[in-house]
């Protein structure tokens, strides 16, 4: 078993010890998950020091792993990671130990909770390492499962509501989405992506390429997501418990970007190119439309998921300008987002869980009585609205200028000066929310309020260093991106 | 010459006393020592000596210029982003002035904060707004630029919402960020549009293909007028002036700082740096000039009517940025700027003053003062000092930059020289009615304070506070001395005639144009004096026969309620926001859930029909068997 394998089925083993060892203690539990966490961070950290940088690897898949699964139909257990891939299992990996901190005060069927949590990260993972169609829908569908069960018996407000408003959104993107991979399939007669990139130029399809194109990206589309399929999102985050959120946002959301990138934008270049304009429309509308609606909010959580739908334009403005720099900066952005909005997630958590409120309107002055948070919260808002030295302004920036100077898609140059209101809109509705949870009169209602305490300083600080290094640094994740796009790039020059 | 490395140096110390204060001192070492205050100043103190080193480095060279390795920062397929120093006599000069004001007012810092609770978080954020400052000034693309644009307008927001318990303070501070923004939306699209038509960043690159006419046109004049939107925004220059008056919610020194002296003359700064570029479009350049010209004046007139000395002074910063902006459009690079380095000093001086008086009385109205000359007798004399060279008199800092300004207007602008002539005016009097109604006539201070303790009774300042204000008093009198001798303009790669000093000093009034500007200022102290010290006029009386005016003026022009109250909450939030908002959960939601309703409703429907009775199935059958039969009958040929 490769190493890639260890880091997405580890956590599946934490499961199996979870469930199968009888009386655990509660605490036993989550020391558990944190064990079967870590150690796939530690190996993936591994894998991107020890990723080949050199120029001969560019667009080369590194640590693959091929073995053949359900032969009768040439599926295989195919795994493996590039450049755009990589980042995305480290993200995924580190929000996966950082969130089992984030619920260590979850006590309600502690047991449970957690394995639904761990079987979560090893599908999200699976999906960013699957290089067979097969085994990438087989991720993308289990990941619903635990994520019906995680909102629905640990969230709050209309929990059931919400849940199950995601599992039919996803499953209605994931039918068109099944349907997209059988027409490849027939057309190429294989489920290996990278062999469908090279097939699908001379094969004959079954059904016209665009007509797939779509099939496919609707379902990524719903998960990003892109205006109008939306309005899963801000229900799911509001109701879903501090910990879930984190990986929704931060991870669960980037399935579709990444999605976009590798299946629908690798595979059709010509189509994708067609199309550019109408989904740099829809990805206008998301930015500005989203952060209008972003601003109308008073209830803490919401503000920050209808804040997701703004951020995720950003991606889909970066990857349909189909530039080098514009596809590295929509990658960016998404492990950015994944950070930002998952520290944003965190403390909002814990500004409900030590404060007891989540209404901006009641909230006030606490930054008198828990200046950690403050800060930590501030942070993760300056690096939401994109301030430069944080990593958001390094997504946006590289975003805006990509597309900006684009030369594939004509007029875009107006719709990014459009998006870039967006960071105007966004200063708007941080500052705000900064302003009414943490500035004014300290109020008496607060006086017992705790701060943060040890164990949430541990991920606080790690959420904060990344995002300032990240920041102050880009070309540390933009050169592995790059080792991804450069190929890809190529196709999309008209 | 001093090494290259040192340079970096002076970005750096900030840097280390930011982080130190921010991560060892304020969580270890109680809130009652003053080690941040050493350790900050200490910090720019080494910055000041290294600036020093480097302006005396940059003169010696033949081409006023030091050479900086650059280092990549990010290469993706065609962008490529180089970080380096663009160590030329701009940035000499405005390094000194940024260290030197910003070791005053530390060292001044020291007296006016002492007890504050927040007093280390007060020097972290001086030392990161000092290190993001430095960082603008040396930076070699507009890029890093950029970013520390960006980095100086955080640390703006950080300390005008420093006292942050205070709602007015904290949405001051949010004002100020998000109308910075504004224009700063101006500046990314410039860079956007540079960056598509030339592939650089690199400000010399920039300016050499904007010389060679490579980069010209309409693209120019955009990327031109864009950039100048950013340097509005941080200038305070009309119609984004609203921010700077309200940021006064912040601690004094830090009004002297960045409200003043330095961040918001980052604007004018920008402008300078990148003017090839608008010298190679004359609408961009007219566009400087009148909007400089109209802010000079307008922001003058709101001058005329505030009661808070604190304001007077930002309406008159917002008026000076106005001067250079002008100065720059018609005079070039090196009128601006001096402008820029007398301002610096002398308005330094006067917020410093300011927050002296406040120091002592508790408040900044000055309706509640009057009569503190013979308690604070050196506040006095430096205040009366820093008002005159502001004013322009003959021979302090104000009068020799204010000379240059209204003399390439007069050359190149004559609307707009008619209109700065009148701001000297006006500067001269509300300058002198704040004088008079602060320090001359009996005290009007009420008996009871808000911050009666320490502040119940009048009194001078300490010494840590006065020995940076005498030492800014000096510099109002003398910085301007520099370009007497015509050796700022040389310095700058200014052509133009050197001559020996007094020659200079005096030789200025052979030209008709000095006498009057001093005639026009002397008139307005001269206004003031009958109005406010011996009350032969009623300023009541002056008001109500100019009563339109008045209520204009003491209103603001009413922008503010167009701005806030009309624009942003009842058309954006409450009209079109809440309409998306309506869209979406209405609309976009109201699909999704209908499309699930429906479906449950064809499944209740279609349900009934499944009855169990043959006779229905029969019928049923028979029916579509008819339907199909008359459909192929009908449209089988």
């Amino acid at each position: 078993m490769g190493l890639l394998s260890l880091i997405i089925f580890l956590p599946v083993l934490g499961v199996i010890l979870i469930a199968l060892i009888p009386r655990l203690a509660e605490k036993t539990i989550k020391w558990l998950a944190a064990v079967f966490t870590f150690i796939p961070l530690a190996l993936a950290f591994y894998l991107f020091f020890v990723f080949d940088r050199s120029s001969g690897s560019i667009g080369v898949m590194q640590f693959q792993e091929n073995l053949s699964w359900i032969p009768a139909i040439n599926s295989f257990y195919h795994v493996g990671v590039d450049g755009i891939s990589l980042p995305l299992v480290l993200l995924m990996a580190i929000l996966g130990f950082l969130v089992v901190l984030i619920s260590w005060k979850v006590h309600l069927r502690v047991k449970e909770y957690f394995i639904w949590l761990l079987l979560l990260e090893t599908s999200i993972l699976g999906v960013f390492a699957s290089l067979d169609l097969l085994l990438f829908f087989l991720f993308w569908e289990i990941e619903i499962v635990p994520m019906y069960f995680l909102i629905s018996i640990w969230g709050t407000g209309r929990r059931s509501y919400s849940a199950m408003k995601y599992v039919i959104f996803t499953l209605v993107g994931s039918a068109f989405m099944l349907a997209g991979i059988l027409a490849l399939y027939f057309t190429t007669g294989s489920l290996n992506m990278l062999e469908i990139t090279q097939k699908i130029g001379a094969a004959a399809a079954v059904i016209p390429l665009t007509a797939i194109f779509f099939l496919l990206i609707i379902g990524f589309a719903i998960k990003l997501p892109v205006f109008p399929l939306h309005t899963w999102l801000p229900d799911a985050h509001t109701d879903a418990p501090t910990g879930v959120s984190v990986v929704l946002a931060g991870a669960l959301l980037k399935m579709g970007g990444y999605g976009i990138i590798r299946v629908c934008v690798s595979i059709f270049p010509d189509v994708a190119r067609t199309w550019a304009p109408l989904f740099i429309v829809l990805a206008v509308i998301g930015i500005i439309y989203g952060a209008a609606i972003t601003l109308r909010q008073t209830d803490l959580k919401r503000l920050i998921a209808y804040s997701s739908v703004s951020h995720m334009g950003y991606v889909l403005l970066g990857i349909f300008a189909l530039s080098q720099v514009s596809l590295v900066g929509a990658s960016l952005q998404m492990f950015s987002h994944g950070i930002v909005t998952g520290l944003l997630f965190a403390m909002a958590g814990l500004v409900m869980h030590n404060a007891g409120e989540r209404d901006l309107r009641k909230l006030g002055g606490l930054a008198k009585q828990t200046p950690l948070i403050a800060v930590v919260f501030s942070l993760a808002g300056l690096a939401s609205l994109g301030l430069p030295l944080t990593s958001g302004f390094a997504a946006e920036f590289l975003v805006f200028v990509g597309a900006f100077s684009s030369k594939v898609v004509a007029g875009i140059q107006v719709y990014t000066l459009i998006s870039a209101i967006g960071v105007v809109l966004a200063a708007g509705y941080i500052l705000w929310m900064i302003q009414r949870v943490f500035f004014g009169p300290a109020l008496e209602k607060f006086n017992a309020v705790k701060d943060a305490d040890k164990l949430e300083m541990v991920y606080m600080v790690a959420f904060v260093a990344l995002i300032l290094l990240v920041g102050i640094f880009p070309s540390i994740l933009t050169n592995i991106y790059n080792m991804g796009i450069e190929p890809i790039a190529k196709f999309l020059i008209p | 010459m001093i090494p290259y490395q040192l340079i970096w140096l002076i970005f750096f110390l900030p840097l280390i006393s930011f982080a130190v204060i921010a991560l060892v001192v304020r969580p270890l070492v109680k809130p009652g020592n003053r080690i941040s205050g050493y350790l900050a100043i200490a910090a720019i103190g080494g910055s000041l000596a290294l600036s020093i080193w480097t302006l005396f480095s940059v003169m010696q060279q033949a081409s006023h210029e030091i050479a900086v390795p650059a280092i990549t920062w990010l290469s993706i397929g065609s962008l490529s982003v180089q970080i380096g120093i663009l160590m030329d006599s701009l940035t000499a000069v405005m390094l000194v002035v940024v260290t030197l004001v910003s070791l005053m007012v530390q060292i001044y810092s020291q007296g006016y904060m002492r007890g504050d609770p927040g007093y280390h978080r007060y020097f972290a954020w001086m030392s990161l707004f000092t290190m993001s400052m430095l960082g603008l000034v040396l930076a070699n693309n507009l890029l890093m630029m950029f970013v520390f644009w960006e980095m100086v307008g955080l640390s703006s927001y950080l300390l005008i919402g420093f006292w942050f318990h205070k709602p007015a303070a904290a949405n001051a501070a949010k004002k100020a960020f998000i109308v910075t923004r504004l224009g700063d939306f101006g500046f990314l699209a410039a860079l956007l549009l540079l960056f598509a038509n030339t592939g650089t960043f690199d400000i010399i690159a920039l300016r050499g293909l904007a010389i060679s006419g490579v980069l010209g046109g309409a693209v120019l004049t955009w990327a031109a007028i864009g950039i100048f939107a950013g340097a509005a925004g941080k200038s305070a220059q009309f119609p984004l002036h609203v921010w700077l008056p309200d940021a006064m919610e912040g601690p004094t020194p830090v009004s002297a700082l960045i409200h003043a002296a330095t961040m918001v003359a980052a604007g004018v700064f920008l402008v300078a740096r990148t003017l090839p570029l608008f010298e190679h479009s004359l609408v961009a350049m007219n566009t400087v000039a009148i909007i400089g010209g109209f802010t000079a004046i307008f922001a003058a007139t709101m001058g005329l009517v505030a009661f808070d000395i604190k304001r007077v002074l930002a309406y008159s910063t917002v008026s000076q940025l106005g001067y250079m902006m002008l100065g720059l459009a018609t005079g070039g690079v090196a009128v601006g700027i001096f402008h820029l380095f007398n301002h610096a000093f002398f308005k330094a001086l006067l917020f410093l003053g300011a927050g002296s008086v406040n120091h002592a009385t508790g408040t900044f109205d000055m309706r509640e003062m009057g009569g503190l000359r013979k308690v604070m007798p050196w506040t006095y004399g430096l205040f009366i000092v820093g008002s005159l060279s502001l004013a322009g008199i003959w021979p302090l800092a104000g009068f020799w930059s204010k000379d240059e300004v209204l003399a390439s207007a007069l050359d190149k602008q004559p609307i707009l020289f008619v209109l700065a002539l009148i701001t000297v005016f006006m500067t001269a009097f509300y300058m002198f009615r704040a004088v008079f109604m602060t320090f001359t006539g009996a005290s009007r201070a009420k008996t009871h304070h808000e911050h009666a303790e320490g502040h119940s009774i009048r009194h001078e300042s300490p010494a840590v506070m006065l020995v940076p204000m005498i030492i800014l008093g000096v510099l109002a009198v003398v910085s301007g001395f520099w370009n007497v001798t015509g050796g700022f303009n040389a310095f700058m790669g200014e052509a133009g005639e050197t001559h020996s000093f007094i020659a200079g000093l005096f030789g200025v009034f052979a030209h008709p144009l000095p006498w009057i500007a001093l005639l026009v200022a002397c008139s307005g102290v001269a206004l003031a004096a009958i109005m406010y010290n011996t009350r032969l006029l009623s300023p009541e009386k002056v008001g109500k026969l100019f009563k339109p005016l008045y209520t204009l003026f003491l209103n603001k022009y009413w922008l503010d309620q167009l701005y806030e109250k009309l624009f942003v909450n009842n058309f954006l939030l409450n009209k079109l926001f809440a309409g998306f908002q309506w869209f979406d959960t209405g609309v976009v939601d109201g699909a999704a859930n209908g499309a699930g309703d429906a479906t449950n409703a064809a499944g209740k429907a279609l349900r009934r029909a499944q009855t169990g009775q043959l006779q229905v199935y029969a019928l049923t059958l028979g029916l579509g068997l008819i339907a199909i039969i008359v459909c192929v009958l009908i449209f089988g040929h």
